[in-house]
């Protein structure tokens, strides 16, 4: 009975997204505003209708309803009740019915704090967003519907991949799906844009925060699976160029490249169609990562059982809009007129170039994840394009965006003055300089990892040098400071922010592809080894079971100078229902790096494969990361936002711009 | 400057890193493709030590080996209708088992194929694509679409 009201709920919401599709557009179209004001009742009843409709398939899981095929598939009754929840969304049905509930919640969002928004562009905007919420609820419906019976109704269920069972992972296909959905709201806009054939600096504003709450989530959301996969699958690494793992990245950097060209458009009323090009790229981008997993198309750990009919479905729905987005855009472009104009050196070249730098970077990721499934159709060799590819490719156009990061904050509008920002920067300078002495003094290299972190320390250089800035330190007294401090727009606080844990990250990641100790071996009872400087002793092994499991438990003592510091208890886990072994590492952290232990398999004389690794840097990739995100969420309460869009009547209250020469706010 | 220049001086940017990319690109390809054989491929094929290769099929029921170094695992890969040995040390990915689905990478020596990585299935109704289409090319495909 519940499964049927959340079925019925779904073919109401589609009804809704039917009506929300298409009578704004031509009431905006017509100027009949009746049909305009269709939209809210529309969009808050669709969300009403979807939330039910998840909450039913939710209510399935939880009593364990193995009448319904899709609770049966992933769920069993001995399941902790957290995986019950996330198994909702660990398969591919009730996945898809996610991003239609996510799509849904942005499309109330949009309703309840767009008040300023012009009528018309509303209207659009949440007609576009109806659009793409009919595209995905036909999908559900016809191919992929969670609410299917099952006759007879078995005893019990299949249970989730054991390797989705972590609380890591079950968080992780939210957030990125609050990332990618993110970036349809920017493609709404852009799209209404296209229809209005009208960008201006007040448009700019508006995409920004969304875009900026799809950026943070899509960041968190992707960091999440990559820490998951460095603990859970035993490796010790933490990203694998895995086409899936692409897929999610070459949104974000779509999405990074919108918010810097988002600026642009907004303060200098330059950059216009670009920026629209950027909204429209980077939600085909999560289109393509949220089907070419779905789909089979790409191997991985992600990618559910493949089936034809959605295949043409989600080929033909991929064509519709893209082909359609960029066709509108074609034809509509270039009547738009660019504005404010600018020399090559300055904050909005410093822009341009950045966006230059992601795009092709991009498109450098998107060349080697989509190339064997191209060669494969075309010539039917099978290649696969692995780590080397991209690091000797993605890495080197992003070593230059990096550098510029430092600088560009500290060019002015519309020209800069090349002499005046090398002395600026000098803090930069020193920062790089003494850490490439300390580094080749103390480590001595390889040489990719001493220029990887010389950068990163260029950046933090650079980042701190226009912080000081800006409060003016040194320069007037450190309580004056303080107070400029505390009225610094929230914007400017992000971008510090977010700028510095990019630093933090990249010497994040440069260390621990650089550094990392690795040692294998089988280890019996009472053995000790030692791997980079600490000593690793395997006291015992237990056996024991936990809520659908056995495991295997190695307790290790890890001692430096004869001393033990810390005690580990790796994993390895088997599943009952589906077979399926995982493993569990133990890390100690020192914030410095990661001490990481791992138990394999008994060997066949005695003894248990272990892996030890040493990990330097690796915490800094999260705690970077994590402040990156921070930075977006300080931005997004940028007073501005609340404000609203400048207008002529409302430029009076605007608040007034701090008494800065560079005057540029990002 | 005047905008038409502007505009050149971009474009001519944009060309610039687009260049630079495709540059970097091509000669990342060059070296780090890796070609996927099935067992039925490899045979009567010559391979260099230097060159990667991907060899997938299943694990040969019963012939799988650990040697007493307890690292050390032989086993054949197989698409039913041919097999090669591989050799393998390190641990085994959670999934790996006789029968199952499995991808090698790695060198073919005069010794056989020596595996640095290993990628077996993710669960039990997952098979890489690339061994589910190894198998129904030597028709030994049983799984969905069997009649194909």
């Amino acid at each position: 009975m519940i499964a049927e009201i959340g079925h019925f709920a779904l073919i109401l919401t589609l009804a809704l997204a039917v009506v929300q599709g298409t009578l704004p557009l031509v009431g905006a179209w017509r100027g009949n505003e009746a049909f305009m004001a269709v939209t809210r009742p529309a969009v808050a009843g669709q969300f009403v209708f979807v939330s039910l409709s998840f909450a039913c398939l939710m209510y399935a899981y939880v009593v364990s309803d193995f009448s319904l095929a899709n609770v049966y598939g992933n769920s069993h009754s001995a399941k902790p009740l957290l995986y019950k929840f996330t198994a909702v969304w660990g398969n591919h049905e009730g996945s898809m019915l996610l991003w239609v509930w996510i799509l849904a919640l942005y499309g109330a969002a949009i309703a309840a704090f767009g008040g300023n928004l012009p009528p018309g562009l509303r209207a659009r905007v949440l007609a576009i967003q109806g659009l793409i919420g009919v595209g995905f609820i036909v999908f559900l419906l016809a191919t992929s519907n969670p609410f299917l019976r099952l006759d007879p109704v078995p005893l019990n269920g299949r249970d989730l991949n054991p390797l989705l069972q972590d609380p890591g992972l079950a968080f992780h296909p939210p957030l990125l799906y609050f990332g990618y959905v993110g970036l349809s709201v920017a493609f709404s806009f852009a799209v209404a844009a296209l229809i209005e054939g009208k960008v201006d600096p007040a448009w700019a504003r508006w995409v920004r925060p969304w875009s900026l709450v799809s950026w943070a989530t899509l960041s968190a959301g992707i960091v999440l699976g990559s820490w998951w996969a460095y603990y859970e699958l035993g490796w010790g690494g933490f990203w694998f160029w895995d086409p899936v793992e692409n897929a999610s990245f070459m949104p974000w950097l779509m999405a990074t490249a919108l918010l810097h060209s988002a600026i642009v458009a907004e303060k200098r009323d330059a950059l216009k169609s670009w920026t629209v090009l950027l909204a429209i790229l980077g939600f085909s981008l999560s289109l393509m990562g949220t089907f070419l997993v779905r789909s089979g198309m790409l191997t991985s750990v992600h990618s559910f059982a493949a089936d034809p009919a959605r295949g043409v479905y989600i080929l033909g729905f991929l064509v519709l809009v893209i082909g359609g987005s960029l066709s509108l855009y074609a034809w509509r472009a270039p009547a738009m007129r660019a504005g404010g104009r600018f020399r090559p050196i300055s904050r909005e070249g410093a822009l341009v170039v950045n966006n230059l730098l992601l795009v092709t970077g991009c498109a450098a990721v998107f060349i080697g994840t989509l190339y064997p499934l191209i060669l494969d159709a075309i010539s039917g060799d099978k290649v696969s394009v692995g780590p080397p590819f991209f690091e000797s490719s993605f890495v080197w156009i992003m070593a230059p965006l990096i550098m510029l990061t430092a600088a560009g904050p500290l060019m002015a509008w519309k020209r800069a003055d090349l002499t005046g920002v090398a002395q600026r920067l000098i803090l930069a300078f020193v920062a790089a300089a003494v850490a490439a002495i300390l580094l080749v003094a103390i480590r001595g290299g390889p040489w990719g990892a001493i220029l990887g972190l010389t950068i990163a320390a260029w950046l933090i250089g650079g980042v701190a040098a226009e912080f000081f800035e800006r409060l003016r330190l040194f320069r007037v007294p450190l309580a004056d400071s303080l107070r400029r401090a505390w009225v610094l727009p929230r914007s400017a606080w992000g971008m510090s922010l977010a700028h510095a844990g990019l630093a933090v990250f990249i010497a994040g990641c440069v260390g621990a592809t650089n550094w990392q100790t690795e040692h294998v071996q089988v280890m019996q009872i009472g053995e000790s080894v030692s791997v980079a400087g600490y000593d690793f002793t395997l006291a015992s092994l237990k056996n024991g079971q936990g809520p659908n499991y056995d495991r295997r438990v190695g307790e290790f003592h890890i001692a430096e100078d004869g001393e033990v510091f810390a005690t580990l208890y790796p994993e390895k886990r088997k599943y009952w229902i589906q077979g399926g072994e995982t493993t569990e590492a133990a890390i100690r952290t020192t914030w410095l790096a990661d001490i990481y232990v791992a138990i394999g398999d008994q060997a066949p004389g005695g003894g248990m494969a272990v892996r030890i690794y040493h990990n330097p840097l690796v915490p800094w990739i999260w705690l970077g990361t994590l402040i990156m995100v921070l930075g977006g969420m300080v931005s997004l309460t940028d007073r501005r936002h609340r404000v609203g869009a400048p207008n002529r009547a409302r430029r009076g209250v605007q608040p007034p711009e701090p008494a800065q020469s560079q005057g540029g706010i990002i | 400057m005047k905008r038409k220049h502007r505009r050149l001086l971009f474009v001519g940017l944009g060309m610039a890193a687009l260049g630079l990319a495709a540059a970097l690109i091509l000669l990342a390809f060059d070296d780090n493709l890796v070609f996927f054989f099935s067992p039925t491929e490899i045979e009567g094929r010559e391979f260099t030590a230097e060159q990667r290769l991907r060899i997938g099929g299943l694990v040969e029921e019963g012939s799988v080996e650990h040697d007493d170094d307890g690292l050390t695992v032989r086993f054949n890969i197989t698409d039913l209708s041919a097999a090669v040995g591989v050799t393998y040390k390190g641990v085994l990915p959670d999934l790996f088992d006789e029968g199952q689905g499995v991808v090698a990478e790695g060198h073919m020596l005069s010794s056989g194929f020596v595996a640095d990585e290993i990628l077996a299935k993710h669960d039990e109704n997952y098979m890489p694509r690339e061994v589910a289409d190894a198998l129904k090319e030597s028709g030994q495909w049983q799984g969905e679409g069997a009649e194909e």
